[in-house]
């Protein structure tokens, strides 16, 4: 029983870091119809930005922030210096582009900090609470992970639904042109959402990074597991990506903690997921794509 | 909506030859000898008329006339290859699209434009985010001139009819507060009932609270009963400009452009 809540418990904890990846690709995907396949080195970039900072001495939660903010700008540098230019254009353009800029902040990274592995510090313990003689296998660590995605979530929800520029940038996600002329500035919304996702995705970096080892390569595998959970969503869906994100993780901590030989079958159970999903919704569990069409 | 409407600033001209002749008498709207096309194709050329200020005027023509082109080009969607677009005297022929609506122009584009994921509110809302704060009285105003939105105001735009679309953008413009209001083909798609009610209220809000209306219809008979002025366009040229009247009076025009 103990066992079985502790897995659980993993697959939730790495099911919301999935959940924080496909969030920030959904919600590209949603503004600007593009498919970022460099959210993964972007966030490596700021995970070693927070990484340096503490090297140099300064608490988890100032490289934590600092992380963020860079994350922040460099999403929006990125959508208006590099994607602006292949917006609305072939799609394939942008695929080019965003894989282009995935190996080259990839590479950047190996030249400016190194590529050997380098550990990354946890803000708490791994040991599950204690109350009085048995120990629960909820850990402070896998708390503040599931609690800084619910927090950073909520704040999104919250930016969405009940501020003005929210409303603005949903407006400007589902139709450039009529936002437009109704005088909201597109542009800089889009810059805005671009710099969002970054934060989100930032976040999803830094938490899977926390106590374990970083190189440049170190997001691949969240990069895999995250767009899984985006597809299985539907990529147009916050809620689909959450959901998707969830169910990844779970799935893959039963399949790694009860299947013999387990840990080795987890991305292929990941694939097999997403194929299963697909063959019977092939549009993500959450698609809207009618409602966009009426 | 007869001769004293529209009387004064009317010219008849034949042909292409309309071109910069009755651009130069200052109205709210001026167009002067826009032309664009789209790469070989050249949808406007040298399209010249005048918007006055608290009338409403239709340009009519049939499908592919250039109408949507026309309007487009005027707000900034689609740059001209040459011409000038003046809002109240100023060049507005470069300015982005996105300062129209505080200049004092609401385009509703053709398809109605609402915005199908957001709720009716979210639409209304969206439309007065550029004025910054908007008061509820100016909701409400909108909501009592179209009751059916006012039901559905929490309801996805998309679960609308076509006619509920179509109230609902022309009340988020006029929540723009503007001083022209263009549209482009109201119309299409819509119960013959539901287009004199529209069409109506439009008259009403031109009579009573000097609103201006740049109105694109291929649906020529119905404009011009409601018109005071009517443009007719042609493969991208102005054919003829008249009051309303006079137009729907000229039984060769009809047949020849206008389908009826
Ligand atoms: N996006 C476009 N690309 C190429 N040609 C276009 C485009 N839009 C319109 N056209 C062409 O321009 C001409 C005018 O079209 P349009 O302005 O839509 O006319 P209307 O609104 O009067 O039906 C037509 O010949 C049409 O085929
Ligand atoms: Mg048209």
């Amino acid at each position: 029983m103990d066992y079985f809540v502790n897995v659980t418990i993993t697959g939730l904890t790495q099911g919301m870091i999935y959940a924080a990846f496909a969030l920030a690709l959904v919600l590209i995907w949603r503004s600007t119809r593009i498919v970022n396949f460099a959210q993964g080195s972007m966030a490596a970039a700021t995970t070693f930005i927070a990484l340096s900072l503490i090297q140099a001495g300064a608490s988890y939660w100032v490289a934590l922030v600092v992380a963020l903010a860079s994350g922040f700008v460099l999403g929006a540098i990125v959508e208006r210096v590099i994607i602006r230019p292949v917006e609305g254009g072939p799609e394939l353009n942008a695929v080019i582009v965003t894989l282009g800029l995935f190996v080259a902040i990839q590479a950047a990274i190996a030249i400016i900090f190194g590529s050997s592995f380098q550990s990354f510090p946890t803000p708490f313990g791994v040991r599950g609470f204690e109350i009085g003689e048995t120990t629960i296998p909820l850990t402070p660590t896998s708390l503040y992970v599931i609690g800084a995605v619910l927090v950073t979530m909520a704040l999104l929800v919250a930016l969405f639904r009940f501020t003005r520029v929210g409303l603005a940038m949903r407006a400007s996600a589902f139709s450039q042109e009529v936002a437009r002329l109704l005088g909201v500035k597109v542009g800089g919304m889009l810059t805005l959402g671009w710099g969002l996702a970054a934060v989100v995705g930032s976040l999803s970096g830094l938490l899977i990074a926390g106590g374990t080892f970083v190189y440049p390569a170190y997001m691949d595998s969240l990069i895999v597991f995250g767009f899984v959970a985006a597809i299985i969503g539907g990529l147009d869906s916050p809620v689909g990506a959450i959901v998707g994100g969830l169910i990844l993780g779970l799935a893959l901590s039963y399949v790694s903690g009860y299947a013999p030989r387990g840990s080795a079958l987890v991305t292929i159970s990941a694939l097999v997921i997403l194929i299963g999903v697909l063959l019977v919704r092939p549009g993500g569990l959450f698609s809207s794509t009618t409602a966009r069409r009426a | 909506m007869t001769e004293a409407h529209g009387a004064t600033a009317v010219s008849r001209s034949g042909g292409s030859a309309a071109s910069g002749g009755t651009a130069t008498t200052g109205g709210l709207l001026q167009v002067e000898d826009l032309t664009s096309s789209y790469g070989p194709v050249r949808a406007l050329d040298g399209v010249s008329l005048t918007a006055e200020a608290g009338r409403i005027t239709a340009v009519l023509g049939a499908n592919g006339a250039g109408k949507t082109t026309l309007l487009r080009t005027i707000s900034g969607l689609v740059r001209p290859v040459s011409g000038r677009v003046l809002l109240e005297g100023h060049d507005i022929t470069k300015a982005p699209v996105e300062s129209m609506v505080a200049k004092g122009m609401a385009h509703v584009p053709e398809g109605r434009g609402v915005i199908a994921e957001l709720t009716v509110d979210e639409n209304l809302r969206v439309g007065s985010l550029f004025r910054g704060k908007v008061g509820k009285d100016e909701f409400d105003r909108v909501y009592d001139l179209f009751p059916r939105i006012a039901e559905r105001r929490n309801n996805a735009a998309h679960t609308l009819s076509g006619g509920e679309r179509q109230m609902l953008v022309i009340g988020r413009a006029l929540l723009a507060q503007p001083r022209i209001l263009l549209l482009d083909e109201p119309s299409l798609g819509l119960a013959p009932r539901i287009v004199a009610q529209i069409f109506g209220l439009l008259r009403q809000l031109v009579d009573s609270e000097g609103l201006s209306v740049l109105l694109v219809e291929q649906n020529a008979r119905s404009a011009l009963s409601v018109a005071d002025v009517g443009v007719v366009l042609n493969l991208g040229r102005v054919v003829v400009t008249d009051s309303a009247s006079t137009l729907m009076a000229d039984e060769d025009l009809r047949h020849a452009y206008l389908g009826f």
